[in-house]
């Protein structure tokens, strides 16, 4: 309590015993070995997290082998990792191969263009998360930069030579997918939504649960298969898409799906009072919907968005299955190479940690904007 | 009996390094019925709760009915089963009907068999006048009828003690009298009370005595009338007066 | 009768342009024509590019033998005797196998991991933390490949890791002990279903028992009838059940139980993936049953692991059920990853199939109709669970 009390302050009876502790002590006791079997557990546990992080670090760092010398054909004489394996890590793999699974086939030479639309991606991701920048001029931005993006991707322009998106492979894949898709779903995602939750449209409404709820029980590899081998039959003969773009269908289509139950999440936690306003103001039901509902239910949703995005966005790694050639892709496809054969772990902790750092980032920034808007709600 | 009922002598209690319950001895005669009121944060439900030992007393000691509480099990079996707790926010279990609320305890912890717990509940639900809502569930019920039923709850246990902790602030003012009608009906009965509440005309009507805390001590205690009348430290003084003007 | 003149009139549909009635049905006309549409010209190109294919449509290759060789089979099969449809319906089983056991461990696992956040020591709650912070954000098909690599870099069946006594584990997979077949094991066996019924009846005696007179009765006498019963009729044959232990021959293990490599990492990684959001939807559920619970229960006398029992998880479950039905749903859809590590589970072998006859269309329409039954089911039954325990508010 107050300070103007210290000199009756008696100090509580778990500092008082023995020497004064400090700070640093008082926590250690209270949160580390309050009882026997938290300071049983709390030693137990720190027994294994340095020994195992010990293990670890000389595996990673010790005793990694970070390059390896070439044969006079330029081959990887892998022999030196493979003598460490088991003991070090092998990071001279992901020296060696980076470049292949960041961009993929995509010409050498012009890969600067690739990694251009990375940054101009994680510029639009950044940019997307704070409010300040909440405005209408962010679509717009969006849309500039989706359309520079495919622009800088396939080239055909301004001395920049094509490069057919068959050659496209890694991290822009798996953003493109990811994104576009996104893009695609949404709009999908709110008709759905709409419709499912309209009254006067029993047909329309069965249309829609029939979608969502036939999407939401299949899992995704079955529409990536679909997309791979049924879409050429759904053609006539002659028109052909090709494989990517097909792909980026079936999850525009699966993104719709789950969107749609979110933006009906929305929907339904929006007061009913708002819509009968609006409807008392003489207001139709598209300006009703695009003014006044829409607005605020997709406010409130937004976190949920950010979370249902995560999800997509470790699922592009599906593609894998029908062999279209995103990050994980690429990452399995340089170990395939004989001498790189038994190094799977240095890569997939590569590929863990670039994903990883993509799906943490926006988790945090989806808990910052829920706590935002739960304090927002209670004022 | 010359023993009393509560008996509290030096206790002191911290949260971390927050010095909350400094110094309290007070007793409580079997019978007597106790006010405890004082500033908010002072300390009240924690030297309340420190009875059944929902919070640990860290010095001094607390017997209660003969029994002494110590980190003893089977003494805080037997302390439980003798004390019954009232809280500001009922804590009724949602997921039990009013009657199922009623003689969980007394089937789980006194052993009763099922009928005769049912009619114990019945009837006590009748004395605080709700006996026709006991196969409804608590969200089904007002905040008063809620409170009354977390009463009936606590005397299905059939204590010697009774322990509330400001039974009547979160209710609306047209619920608070039948709640203290209820509550002056248990007194009436001769139990023991201890009870944390800001409602003046109850204390007056049914309290031999009023005690007032500030900062983890008692400041003083006495007879309502007197109390009331003639407050004897400033603290008293600016609570009391504090008090009026809010009513 | 009276009560139809009681009934509000019907609105008559007004033919005109500002009815709002009369829009709805010519929106939804208009929408539902589109889509018809829609269709009517997938099928018909579909139709016309199978002719040109030479492909036949139709399920009747569902009965062709199928040379598909299947590692783990919980049914007879043969490659190339057995038909197609054999070898989806075990398909069928091994998605089963692999979710049924999935959704369990998963349960385990993130209900301790659940706990552990809560728990007072900081050390156990951060490293908890960290596990669900973690395992979310590392897509699950990196993390079967991970797995899956793990069991490959395990030693040979000759220099199998030997953690216990029968226990082997190498890049063949794990075996361990399986209790092993002998004649009077059928009579063991039916004295373990007696011993099973005749608890199940103590336990109701007992609480039929504690409702009459306050006083239940002690659970020990059903324990020891499942454990003695089957015992006693086992020595009394003289057949007591033996164990099959794995053991080395040549250059693989023969006998006892085999956890297939691919089996173990689909399951490992499947659990390990899910129990991270079991164990947030746990912790969540626990937070939302109020502190106060837990002291209206303990002044009212109750133990702790009474309150638990009676009073905080009943109510922490209504929490709990709706987004664990999603997580099982999940973890079923997920186990079609399968495919990826070569465990073959449904997706896997329908996707062989439809390789091997050209039968896209069935092959796809047999998986989405095999996870609709299970989604479904799973919903049904969780729903059903859900709308039983429901808490009834004003
Ligand atoms: N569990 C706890 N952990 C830490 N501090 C606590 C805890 N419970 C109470 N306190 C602190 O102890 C002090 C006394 O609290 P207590 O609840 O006993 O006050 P009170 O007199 O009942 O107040 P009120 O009239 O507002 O209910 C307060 O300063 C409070 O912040
Ligand atoms: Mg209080």
């Amino acid at each position: 309590m107050s300070a103007s009390h210290s000199s009756s302050v008696e100090r509580a009876p778990t500092l008082a015993l023995g020497a004064p502790l400090s700070r640093a002590a008082f926590w250690l006791r209270s949160r580390l070995f309050a009882t026997p079997v938290s300071a049983v557990v709390s030693l137990a546990l720190l027994y294994l997290l340095l020994r195992w992080g010990w293990d670890f670090f000389g595996w990673a760092v010790l005793h990694a082998i970070w390059q390896v010398p070439h044969d006079a054909a330029g081959l990887p004489q892998t022999g030196v990792c493979r003598a460490a394996e088991g003991v070090g890590a092998c990071w001279a793999v992901v020296a060696e191969k980076y470049r292949f699974i960041l961009f993929g086939f995509y010409p050498y030479a012009q890969q600067w263009r690739p990694a251009i639309c990375v940054l101009l991606f994680i510029g639009l991701y950044a940019a997307s998360a704070q409010q300040r920048f909440w405005r209408r001029e962010l679509a717009l931005i969006w849309a500039v930069a989706l359309v520079l993006i495919g622009a800088l991707m396939w080239g055909g322009f301004a001395g920049l030579p094509l490069v057919a998106d068959d050659q496209w492979g890694g991290l822009p894949i798996t953003l493109i997918l990811a994104t576009f898709g996104l893009a695609g779903a949404f709009p999908l995602a709110v008709l759905a939504a709409l419709g499912r939750r309209s009254r006067g449209m029993p047909a329309v409404r069965m249309l829609c649960v029939c979608y969502i709820e036939l999407i939401r029980g299949v899992p995704l590899i079955s529409l990536l298969f679909m997309a791979s081998v049924m879409f050429p039959l759904f053609l006539p003969a002659g028109v052909d898409i090709d494989k990517l773009l097909r792909a980026q269908i079936a999850f525009v289509l699966f993104a719709g799906a789950y969107l749609a139950e979110v933006v009906r999440a929305g929907l339904q936690a929006l007061p009913k009072g708002q819509s009968e306003a609006a409807d008392a103001l003489g207001l139709g039901y598209w300006q009703k919907t695009m003014l006044i509902v829409l607005p605020q239910a997709l406010r409130q949703v937004i976190p949920m968005l950010v979370n249902t995005f995560i999800g997509f966005f470790k699922d592009t790694s599906l593609v894998l299955i029908i062999g279209i050639f995103d990050l994980t892709t690429t990452g399995r496809t340089a170990i395939d190479e004989p001498a790189w054969q038994g190094f799977g772990n240095e890569i997939y902790l590569l590929l863990a940690a670039i994903y990883f750092t993509f799906c943490f980032a926006m988790s945090r920034t989806s808990a910052r904007l829920e706590h935002l808007f739960s304090r927002g709600q209670r004022r | 009996m010359s023993e009393p009922a509560i008996l509290m002598e030096h206790v002191q209690k911290w949260f971390g390094q927050m010095h909350v319950l400094r110094d309290i001895s007070l007793s409580v005669e079997t019978g007597e019925r106790v006010v405890v009121c004082g500033p908010s944060g002072s300390g009240k439900s924690t030297m309340i709760r420190c009875i059944n030992r929902l919070e640990e007393h860290q010095k001094g000691r607390i017997v209660v009915d003969g029994t002494e509480l110590t980190s003893d099990v089977r003494a805080l079996d037997t302390i439980r089963r003798e004390v019954g707790m009232v809280f500001q926010s009922f804590n009724l279990f949602p997921h039990l009907t009013i009657l199922q609320n009623c003689t969980l305890a007394p089937i789980r912890v006194r052993r009763m068999p099922k009928r005769e717990a049912e009619e114990l509940a019945m009837e006590y639900l009748r004395r605080v006048k709700i006996p026709e809502q006991a196969a409804k569930y608590p969200g089904q019920l007002s905040g008063g009828q809620q409170q009354r039923v977390a009463i009936a709850r606590a005397l299905c246990m059939q204590p010697k003690i009774m322990l509330f902790d400001e039974p009547t602030s979160a209710l609306d003012p047209e619920m608070i009298k039948e709640v203290l009608d209820t509550m002056i009906g248990l007194a009436e009965t001769g139990m023991t009370m201890v009870c944390v509440t800001h409602e003046m005309g109850f204390a007056r009507q049914v309290a031999n005595r009023v005690v007032f805390m500030d900062r983890g001590e008692v400041v003083e205690s006495g007879p309502p009338a007197e109390i009331f009348a003639n407050p004897a430290t400033d603290r008293l003084r600016l609570f009391l007066s504090q008090i009026l003007r809010g009513h | 009768m009276s009560a139809s003149l009681a009934a509000p009139p019907r609105r008559r549909l007004r033919l005109s342009w500002s009815d709002a009635r009369l829009r709805g049905l010519v929106w939804q006309v208009l929408i539902l024509g589109a889509v018809a549409l829609l269709i009517w010209y997938l099928a018909r190109t579909t139709a016309h590019n199978l002719a040109t294919r030479h492909i036949a449509t139709g399920f009747a290759f569902l009965d062709h033998a199928a040379p598909i060789p299947i590692g783990e089979t919980l049914i007879d099969y043969t490659p190339s005797v057995s038909s197609y449809g054999r070898a989806l319906l075990i398909g069928v089983l091994n998605t089963l196998k692999i979710s049924i056991v999935g959704c369990l461990l998963a349960t385990v696992l993130g209900t301790l991991i659940g706990i552990g956040r809560l728990a007072p020591n900081w050390l156990l709650a951060r490293l908890c933390g960290a596990y669900v912070e973690g395992l979310r954000d590392i897509p699950l098909l990196l993390q079967l490949l991970f797995w899956y690599g793990l069991m490959q870099t395990l030693p040979a069946p000759r220099r199998a890791l030997h953690p216990l006594a029968g226990v082997f584990l190498s890049n063949r997979g794990l075996r361990v002990p399986a209790l092993a077949w002998r004649p009077g094991d059928g009579w063991v066996l039916a004295a373990f279903g007696i011993a099973l019924l005749g608890a199940f009846l103590w336990a109701r005696h007992a609480a039929r028992r504690r409702d009459a007179t306050g006083r239940g009765l002690p659970l020990w006498p059903a324990a020891l009838l499942v454990l003695g019963l089957p015992a006693m009729v086992a020595i009394a044959l003289g057949a007591v059940p033996g164990l099959d232990r794995p053991a080395l021959h040549g250059f693989n293990f023969q006998g006892g139980l085999l956890i297939s490599p691919e089996y173990a990492a689909l399951l490992i990684g499947l659990v390990v993936y899910a129990a991270s959001y079991i164990a947030e939807i746990v912790r969540s559920g626990i937070l939302s049953v109020s502190t106060g619970q837990w002291e209206a229960a303990q002044a009212l006398g109750l133990r702790r692991g009474a309150v638990l029992r009676l009073v905080v998880l009943p109510q922490a479950l209504r929490v709990v059920v709706p987004p664990m039905t999603s997580q099982y749903l999940n973890l079923v859809k997920n186990s079609s990853l399968a495919v990826a590590i070569g465990y073959q589970d449904i997706v896997s072998i329908a996707n062989t199939t439809l390789n091997q006859t050209g039968q896209a269309i069935e092959g796809i329409a047999l998986i989405m109709a095999v996870y609709l039954t299970i989604s479904l089911s799973i919903s049904l039954f969780m729903n059903w669970y859900n709308v039983r325990i429901a808490l009834v508010e004003r």
